[in-house]
């Protein structure tokens, strides 16, 4: 019902949704569509994807030999990636948005600069509406939380809708029902912890950056 | 008006690009913005808005402080300042500290409010807009005329040779291409800046979070890729509750562009890691420039409950003719006039403020519940306060308060106009008064006024009694209108009375900032109808039935006048308009239209002040189909028809082009009969039609009704 709603929504502005029950089939069907879109180790071409926990148990090296998909997120990559992959935590059925802790940059990277952003989503972190989430999400444990609704759009010329402007141009949601929702937050409240993180991990405020997609 | 402000609206509404591209705008965001806002009860939802940001303005201070505790607590250094002068300063300094060749910004009227691009510009730093339409008037060397659309004034030929100089390669003019070009030209520069600037469309004091939405998503980027990120924040955008954001975002992208939400929503509390793992540094400016000073305004307080959705300009009917420019530099529209009087100054807004027509379309839209046009007619008061009226406005209130002087003069005038008059109207007026005439004939001044004709009238000796509220246009252009009001009300038994001492309702004057003249004007008739002993005062005029019903009371309350208010509370409690008390007679049984006629096709204009403030339309369709019409709806039957009393005689060149449009909705109906309930509308639109030559007859309601009555 949730997952009609946001379907729905989201296929009005302009997303792509698809679910799967299990990762592999998710997986499965990712590569080929990156493969189908001209994936190819060359500028442009690549694609990145950021840490998260649909990653656990699955063997990136058997991915990669995919040419061009990469795994360890910087700025020089993100700017020459044509696709981004990362997990989102939460859908709101209302809008057709996604939502997540973005504190950790290389989240916002992927899903920013490149051409085409994937999200893949646990089924059951589909939520009724905003009000739902920021009850479940506080600022003390995200410092950056960014809801998306559809591609970049515009309509500045003449009010025409374009379609991908600074960010993404295609937005594509894969859920995944066996993928875990996000875990509910345990760590340190803000103000209470700090401290930058060591460079190259680039998580999040401290200790809260690692909990980005959960399960570590 | 200077000639100069005059100028500049005349070129606005000759300019065939800004005038498609706003009414193609407006009329589909209409459509779409219903559509954003189905099964939501916006009343409610807005009810809710105004009550939390209402408290946000009471408690500015207390939730600056909150606010800063939380952010810095985050760890973002939070610099609060009243001085437009500190905030520049302050940025050159951080930008000066840290070695900054470069900044992005995302969209913020806050900035252009303090002109921080031309500052830092001036001190060397490189200064790029990235929302594309911010980006392309800065490519053009303009200034946005819209809040939310920058560049809406402009075409996608004109948006084209700016690109074109841009990347030295001639470009066509295929939209989709040029945005792919401000993609690609940006992009370098995104990732090459040492400062991002964005602006905040909420601040929330119990989390010291800022909230920014976009749609095309370089606010993600420019909180993203710089390694400092400076916030400017006027302290209006502060609530109190996190919970609070998802009010404000529920109703700010469906009043802004009809959408549910905008594509991007970034919620920062501080600061996060940049991609080398260092912090970001970031920077939250609240900056008051006269923001607190409002909030102490028992007046213009409700100002801060704004969202800058500018859904206010959407449905203006005067903005999508005249665009932005007309209206100044920075906010432009209804709100835009009023924040212009306050964050420039007073005196800016002495043009800009006479656009309002005072139609009251932005009242029903306004997220915030603001009374936009009182807050504009309160301008005008302080205004003429400050400065006095101009003197030929003095010498005519003079008139309108001499009654016997000002009803000689109009009688003199249906003498006097006689020459111009050709039938029922006066066609051509000699010299500069032929402006009144253009696109319009205005009505002969009667032979003989209602007052006189009220005489030979015979009534039946009735129970209930009524008093008779004419309003000078009844009075003296329309007393046939006055005989249909009595007729009716004979028939459902009430006797009407005449008070031979009413005046002018104040209207003009108030309309005009003239509170003491409309305050004046108000005694006068308040003693003249609470005179008898009458269940009604009813009038057919919807203008004067609001002046009766609430601007007496509102007028002596702004002047602080309290004498008066109580018996300004009895004469509004006895106040009725025409439709509604017929309505009311037509249900009780007393009166009885003649039932199964066929009398064709009709279609119904309704009048901004029964509409809108008087809150009456359904009545006047109802009692016309009862009637025996068929009511066919016109596109927009609500909008103004450009009357606005004295304003289609200052600004002619808006009225004129409204009055047309209106035509135009009319005739499309195929309807050969309008009816209204205003004799201000009938006056603007019979005088349309007429210099038009389409054979549509105008009427108001009453005298409609009055000839379908059972005998």
């Amino acid at each position: 019902m949730l997952y009609e709603q946001f379907k729905a929504r989201a296929e009005g502005v302009s997303a792509e949704v698809f679910k799967f029950a299990t990762k592999a089939e998710a997986l499965e069907h990712l590569i080929v569509f990156l493969r189908t879109e001209g994936l190819a180790d060359t500028p442009q071409a690549t694609a990145l994807w950021a840490e998260c926990s649909f990653l656990d148990g699955i063997d990136r090296d058997a991915v990669a030999v995919n040419a061009g998909l990469k795994f360890g997120v910087t700025r020089e990559l993100a700017a020459h990636a044509r696709f981004g992959i990362s997990q989102m935590e939460w859908a709101l059925a209302d809008t057709g948005s996604l939502a997540q802790n973005s504190t950790a940059i290389e989240q916002r990277l992927v899903s920013s600069l490149s051409t085409i952003h994937i999200a893949l989503v646990p089924t059951s972190g589909i939520l009724p509406d905003m009000p739902t989430l920021l009850a479940k999400v506080h600022p003390g444990d995200c410092a950056y939380l960014a809801m998306i609704t559809g591609p970049s759009r515009t309509a500045d010329i003449e009010r025409v809708l374009t379609i991908g402007v600074h960010g993404p141009e295609r937005l594509v949601i894969i859920f995944v029902n066996e993928l875990s929702g996000p875990p509910l937050p345990t760590s340190p409240r803000l103000g209470e912890e700090k401290t930058p993180s060591p460079s190259g991990g680039g998580l999040g405020r401290g200790k809260n950056g690692n909990d980005m997609g959960g399960n570590k | 008006m200077g000639n100069e402000f005059k100028e500049s609206i005349t070129k606005a509404v000759n300019n065939a690009n800004l005038t498609g591209a706003l009414g193609k705008f407006s009329e589909a965001y209409k459509v779409n913005r219903a559509k954003a806002y189905e099964g939501i009860d916006f009343e409610e939802l807005r009810g809710r808005i105004a009550d939390l940001k209402g408290y946000a303005a009471a408690h500015l201070d207390q939730l600056s402080d909150e606010f800063t505790r939380n952010a810095e607590a985050a760890g973002a250094t939070v610099f609060r300042t009243k001085d437009p002068a500190k905030v520049r300063e302050y940025i050159l300094k951080i930008a000066q500290d840290n070695g900054v060749k470069t900044v992005i910004k995302s969209k913020s009227m806050a900035t252009e409010e303090i002109h921080l691009n031309q500052y830092l510009e001036k001190a060397g730093i490189e200064v790029g807009e990235t929302d594309l339409g911010e980006w392309i008037i800065q490519l053009a060397g303009q200034t946005p005329s819209h809040m939310v659309m920058p560049a809406i004034h402009m075409t996608k030929e004109e948006v084209s040779d700016l690109f074109s100089k841009e990347v030295n390669e001639r470009l066509t003019s295929d939209i989709p291409r040029l945005v792919k070009v401000a993609r690609e030209q940006l992009r370098p520069t995104f990732l090459a800046a040492d400062m991002g600037i964005s602006g905040g469309n909420i601040a929330v004091a119990e989390t010291g979070s800022i909230v920014l939405m976009t749609n095309e998503g370089n606010a993600r980027l420019v909180t993203s890729l710089p390694k400092i990120h400076i916030a400017l924040v006027g302290i209006e955008k502060l609530i109190e509750k996190y919970a609070d954001v998802a009010t404000i975002l529920k109703a700010l992208p469906r009043s802004a562009t009809a959408q549910l939400l905008t594509s991007y929503v970034s919620i920062i509390t501080g600061p996060t890691p940049n991609s080398d793992g260092s912090m970001k540094d970031m920077h939250i400016i609240l900056m008051d420039n006269r923001r607190s000073e409002m909030a102490a305004d028992p007046k213009f307080k409700q100002a801060l409950q704004c969202i800058r959705c500018a859904s206010c300009l959407n449905v203006c009917p005067i903005f999508r003719l005249v665009g932005g420019h007309v209206f100044g530099k920075v906010y432009t529209g209804g709100i835009g006039t009023i924040l212009t009087a306050w964050f420039d100054e007073l005196k800016k807004s002495e043009d800009i403020q006479g656009l309002c027509i005072q139609c009251g379309a932005c009242t029903d839209v306004c997220p915030g519940k603001i009374d936009i046009p009182e807050l504009i007619m309160e301008i005008r008061r302080r205004l003429v306060q400050d400065q006095g009226l101009p003197l030929l406005q003095k010498t005519i209130y003079a008139v309108v308060n001499n009654r016997k002087l000002f009803h000689g003069m109009l009688r003199a005038a249906s003498i006097a106009g006689k020459p111009f008059a050709s039938g029922k109207f006066v066609r051509h007026l000699p010299l500069f008064l032929a402006d009144l005439t253009d696109g319009r004939s205005l009505p002969a001044i009667a032979a003989e006024p209602f007052r006189d004709r009220f005489k030979k009238i015979k009534q039946p000796k009735l129970k209930e009694k009524a008093a008779f509220y004419a309003g000078c246009l009844i009075d003296f252009a329309y007393p046939e209108m006055g005989e249909s009001l009595v007729k009716i009300l004979n028939k459902g038994g009430i006797e009407v009375l005449f008070p031979e001492d009413q005046t002018c309702c104040g209207a003009p004057a108030r309309y005009n900032g003239a509170y003491e003249v409309a305050a004046s004007n108000a005694v006068d008739n308040i003693k003249a109808l609470l005179r008898e002993d009458v269940t009604y005062v009813v009038s057919a005029c919807p203008t004067c039935t609001v002046a009766l019903d609430r601007e007496f009371i509102t007028t002596f309350e702004s002047l602080g006048q309290t004498e008066w208010i109580p018996q300004a509370k009895i004469l509004a409690a006895k106040t009725v308009d025409l439709s509604t008390l017929v309505t009311k007679l037509v249900a009780e049984g007393r009166l009885t239209l003649k039932e199964g006629r066929k009398l064709g096709k009709i279609t119904y204009h309704d009048s901004c002040h029964l509409k809108r403030t008087l809150k009456v339309s359904d009545q006047p369709r109802e009692l016309l189909q009862k009637a025996g019409y068929e009511v066919t709806e016109m596109f927009e039957c609500d909008t103004c028809c450009g009357m606005g009393g004295s304003y289609s005689m200052k600004l002619p060149e808006i009225s004129a082009p409204i009055l047309q449009r209106k035509l135009k909705n009319i005739k499309d109906t195929g309807a050969p009969l309008v009816a209204m309930d205003c004799p201000g509308c009938v006056m603007q639109i019979r005088g349309g039609i007429d210099q038009d030559g389409a054979a549509i007859q105008v009427r108001h309601t009453v005298e409609l009704l009055a000839e379908q009555l059972e005998k």
